[in-house]
């Protein structure tokens, strides 16, 4: 049955699309829906699971399975669901709020278990649907309606807090760049264990703006570096810059021209196979305008998934207590009364 | 070794043998002293004699109180008959004190003129300032009502240790549990077998198997060389239904009945679960069978607990989530996601003294309407109760067959005094267990989510990797038929109505209240989970007293059993002993508008038998 080609219009649903005109959110459906063709998805196989929020009603438009479960709790629901059945291809949408605020425990532990999950977080910086307070990855000292006088908590940096909890795949994309994005969206479907995008997706009623500084097509080619494992990290109109690692200890990226502050030699490479992601972290903690966003796929690396590992215990445990209920109860001390 | 062999095959005895009809026994120490393990040997013991038993652990929630504090203290009550009884009893015939704590917390429950017997050992000043005494029990006089036995129990395991021994002092010193039961195996003319085959398997061979194996023997024969007591006493096995046994803790039984549901489906077991007293033992037992199926999570905490178990739901799996009251109230807004979503899926609550934190160790029953009531909006539960160790088997099959049955979440409560006691369980047959059905959706051209059994109004269950089923739920109110999204004020009474329409079906499908006595009569005691042994006692006593008095027991909470309500209109006085202060009765009250009246306990204590008995002499003289 797999035979036929699907389209991306197989994967769209009749419903109404009820998101405001002109968020972002209607270009990440767009990309998913175009990717899962390319992966050759098929529909009956595919769940989509998220939480709430305006990211969250993403399930309701995607012609598969989907569960539109409570708030924050989508990662340890997909993650009972991959374990029920690992063949499934379970997607988890979820926003700033969503997963890294009321549910940033379950997120950080789906990522820390490999869970094979595919994450796809989409960054806006705001609570949307409960109409513009400020959320965790909101900027220091913004002004909302729950913060008049200015927001007081630090943001959270979505990747390096996942590269923190050890996720096995990282990587980042924005609305804005449907491409790059689709390009990020295969590679996190076809890595096997939990893949967590974060996409930068704009408000354009709440928060309209909020990544101009690094998206806006005029600042794109100096304020974003697309990385590319195995390639030096190179942007600008020309390519012509790149980062070397500052002096001792050298974890600080520094933008240099190439071949004028640093020879093309001492240009940092990417590695996203590195077994400890620490350059990963590095790359995720550039930020603009002092060094360019890094986009793209940050971490890939291949370790046992959880639900192998359940699947393995129970293949493999000890047949110690009989191989039915009624050989378990009545091992060990039994007696019989005639 | 020195000790002969005879010793094992019960020796011969210069002491008066008298023949009981049932006994209890309390032993009590530090909660490092081996007292629960010494209970359980025991209980072991008499289940292989034949006799009925009945237990009851006690232990603080401390893993290990200062040393010689009350609050430390640790019990372990058992009650062993040569007939069908009910609770560990109300008083102990014998209390084992290994220090002066636990003479101090456990004495006033002690029969008068009870056997006590202590180690004197630890009645050390420091012991005794920490216990709260003033004075020594020993040597103040205050014992006399109590045929006391006062043993250098520590003393007494130092001699009879090998010279040249490489344990330590300390090692030597653990070995007095073991001394202190062959000593009460004298008093109860027990064999040793079955603990020293246990200490064998336990600790296999080396020193300390072979200093716990002299203990316990040189226990017994102290008990016998000494002439201490001036009569032994034997239990006779009781008459219990035919069958294969074995003892069960409520635990135990309730894991395996998970067990059992899914064989019965053919549907494989998913266990997601956070570590809190005193359910683990649950989590702990279903992780050791991963050999046949079960699949459990150890998840990051109570609400990823309960919502990966609805994505294993979801997936096609029968799951269960269990905790205790803290965390049930953190599973709350996953459960009225389940309600919406329809799934399959049974929640298991071993109930403890609450609010909050509460009472962790201790047994209390106080969530009751948390469990039907206990959600935001109208959000119907069906709620059932186990009523003995051994029945939390029998009552977590039928939560699954409801939750197949009806695609609905079901809470099972069962409680500390359950989860940790144990009895006799009749092993069931393979023919015994009900039969489970597990309908899953298949494809059809008129396919939706939300087509339902006409009869139970149960919805399909379609699960995700089978074509033609495609479909998207969630917790938002949804179209009766589509699933989508449906903020309809029609639709929503509709879809509130058959909700509680589907739970409210539970109640004519085989609940039925169970009643002892006659269905007519001046008062009845009704009753719910673990109150069961003590109102069957009781009820037991007062009949015997000529008192018309029944009892009546539910173990589906929500609905109640269809024919509850005409149990009730046959009596003059309906009294409901609970240990919350009085749940049941509100429902009763609500739903019969039955003046029902009410005994609480709120102690993190099971109730005696007497305080039934002595509340309803009271109710019918006052009358």
């Amino acid at each position: 049955m797999s035979a036929t080609t699907l389209t991306k219009k197989d994967f769209a649903t009749n419903q109404e699309v009820r998101w405001c005109p002109g968020c972002g959110d209607y270009a990440i459906l767009a990309a998913v829906q175009r990717v899962m063709p390319k992966l050759g998805a098929r529909r009956e196989n595919t769940v989509f699971v998220s939480g709430i929020g305006c990211s969250s009603r993403f399930p309701y438009y995607m012609n598969t399975f989907g569960f539109h479960t409570i708030h924050g709790r989508a990662p340890a629901v997909a993650t009972g669901l991959k374990i029920a059945n690992p063949e499934l291809d379970v997607w988890v949408v979820t926003g700033d709020g969503d997963g890294l605020s009321i549910g940033g425990n379950h997120l950080l532990h789906a990522l820390r278990r490999n869970v094979g999950l595919k994450i796809l977080l989409f960054n806006n910086r705001i609570y949307g649907l409960t109409k513009g307070q400020y959320s965790p990855t909101s900027e220091a000292g913004k002004k909302t309606k729950s913060t008049p006088f200015g927001s007081i908590d630090a943001p959270f940096n979505p990747v390096t807090l996942a590269l923190g909890a050890n996720a096995s795949f990282v990587a980042r994309a924005f609305d804005r760049d449907p491409k790059n994005l689709e390009r990020v969206l295969e590679r996190a479907a076809r890595h096997k264990g939990s893949a967590f995008v974060e996409i930068f997706q704009n408000c354009n009623v709440f928060n309209d703006g909020a990544f101009d500084g690094f998206t806006d097509k005029k600042v794109r080619s100096e304020q974003q570096v697309w990385v590319e494992h195995g390639k030096p990290l190179r942007f600008g109109k020309d390519g012509e810059k790149g980062i070397v690692l500052g002096e001792a200890p050298g974890f600080e990226p520094r933008v240099v021209t190439a071949g004028v502050d640093a020879p093309d030699e001492d240009l940092l490479v990417h590695d996203e196979r590195q077994p400890n992601g620490i350059l990963a972290s590095i790359l995720g903690s550039m930020t603009p305008p002092l060094a360019p966003m890094a986009m793209g796929v940050l971490r890939d690396f291949e370790r046992t998934t959880f639900e192998d590992g359940v699947l393995d215990q129970v293949d493999h445990a000890p047949n110690g207590a009989g191989r039915s209920i009624h050989e378990l109860i009545r091992a060990g001390d039994t007696w019989t009364v005639e | 070794m020195t000790t002969s062999d005879s010793l094992v095959q019960m020796p011969g005895d210069r002491s008066q043998r008298t023949t009981l009809h049932d006994a209890v026994i309390r032993f009590s120490g530090d909660s490092g002293d081996g007292m629960q393990l010494t209970g359980t040997q025991f209980t072991q013991t008499a289940a292989r004699l034949g006799n009925d038993t009945s237990t009851f652990p006690d232990f603080p929630a401390e893993i290990r109180a200062p040393a010689g504090t009350t609050f430390g203290v640790s019990g372990f009550q058992i009650h062993f008959s040569d007939h069908r009884i009910y609770t560990p009893g109300d008083h102990p015939d014998v209390l084992v004190a290994m220090n002066p704590a636990a003479l101090k917390v456990n004495l006033p429950d002690l029969k008068p003129s009870g056997i006590l017997i202590l180690n004197e050992d630890a009645f050390t000043a420091n012991n005794l300032e920490k216990a709260g005494y003033t004075s020594n029990p020993l040597e103040d006089g205050s014992l006399t009502a109590y045929r006391s036995f006062s043993i250098h129990i520590t003393t007494q395991v130092e001699k009879i240790q090998s010279e040249g021994s490489k344990l330590s002092f300390k090692e030597i010193g653990r070995t007095k549990n073991f001394w202190t039961l062959g000593l009460i195996y004298y008093l109860y003319s027990r064999p040793l077998e079955p603990t020293l085959e246990f200490i064998d398997a336990k600790f296999r061979q080396g020193e300390l198997a072979d200093a716990n194996r002299r203990a316990l023997k040189a226990g017994y024969l102290y008990g016998e060389v000494a002439e201490l007591f001036q009569e032994t006493y034997e239990v006779r096995s009781a008459q219990l239904q035919p069958g294969t046994y074995r003892n069960v803790t409520g635990n135990q039984a309730t894991a395996w009945g998970a067990i059992a549901a899914a064989e019965q489906a053919g549907v494989p077991l998913f266990y997601g679960s956070y570590p809190i007293t005193p359910a683990s033992d649950v989590l702990h037992e279903l992780s050791r069978h991963k050999s046949l199926g079960v699949r459990t999570m150890q998840a990051e905490d109570e609400i990823a607990a309960v919502t990966a178990s609805i994505g294993a739901s979801f997936g096609g799996m029968l799951a269960l989530t269990g905790s205790s009251g803290p965390g049930i109230a953190l599973k709350t807004e996953g459960l009225g996601l389940a309600v919406s979503a329809e799934l399959p899926l049974v929640v298991l609550n071993v109930q403890r003294g609450g609010p909050s934190t509460g009472l962790p160790t201790k047994t209390e029953q106080a969530d009751l309407l948390q469990a039907i009531y206990g959600r935001n909006g109208e959000c119907p539960i069906p709620v059932l109760a186990a009523a003995t160790p051994s029945d939390c088997f029998r009552m977590m099959v039928e939560s699954f067959r409801i939750a197949l049955k009806y695609m609905t979440p079901v809470i099972l409560l069962t409680d500390g005094y359950l989860a940790n006691g144990s009895e006799p369980w009749r092993l069931p047959e393979e023919n015994d267990l009900p039969k489970i059905e597990a309908r899953f959706a298949e494809p059809s051209p008129d396919f939706h989510p939300f087509l339902r059994d006409p009869d139970t109004l149960a919805r399909v269950w379609p699960l995700p990797g089978r074509a033609g089923l495609e479909h998207r739920i969630g917790g938002l109110e949804k179209n009766h038929d589509s699933g989508h999204i449906s903020y309809d004020p029609d639709n929503h009474e509709r879809m509130i109505q058959v909700r509680q329409t589907k739970v409210d079906r539970v109640a004519h499908d085989g609940a039925r209240t169970e009643i002892f006595g006659p269905r007519n009569g001046k008062v009845l005691l009704l009753g719910w989970g673990s109150t069961y042994g003590a109102i069957r006692q009781a009820v037991h006593v007062l009949r015997e007293q000529g008192r018309e008095v029944s009892h009546a027991h539910v173990r589906h909470l929500n609905p109640l059993p269809a024919d509850l309500g005409d149990v009730l209109a046959g009596f003059e006085q309906v009294l409901v002993p609970e240990m919350n202060l009085g749940q049941l009765r509100m429902l009763v009250r609500a739903n019969y508008l039955v003046p029902a009246q009410g005994l609480s306990k709120v102690k993190g204590k099971p109730f005696a038998v007497e305080e039934i008995v002595q509340h309803v002499q009271k109710m019918e003289n006052d009358a």
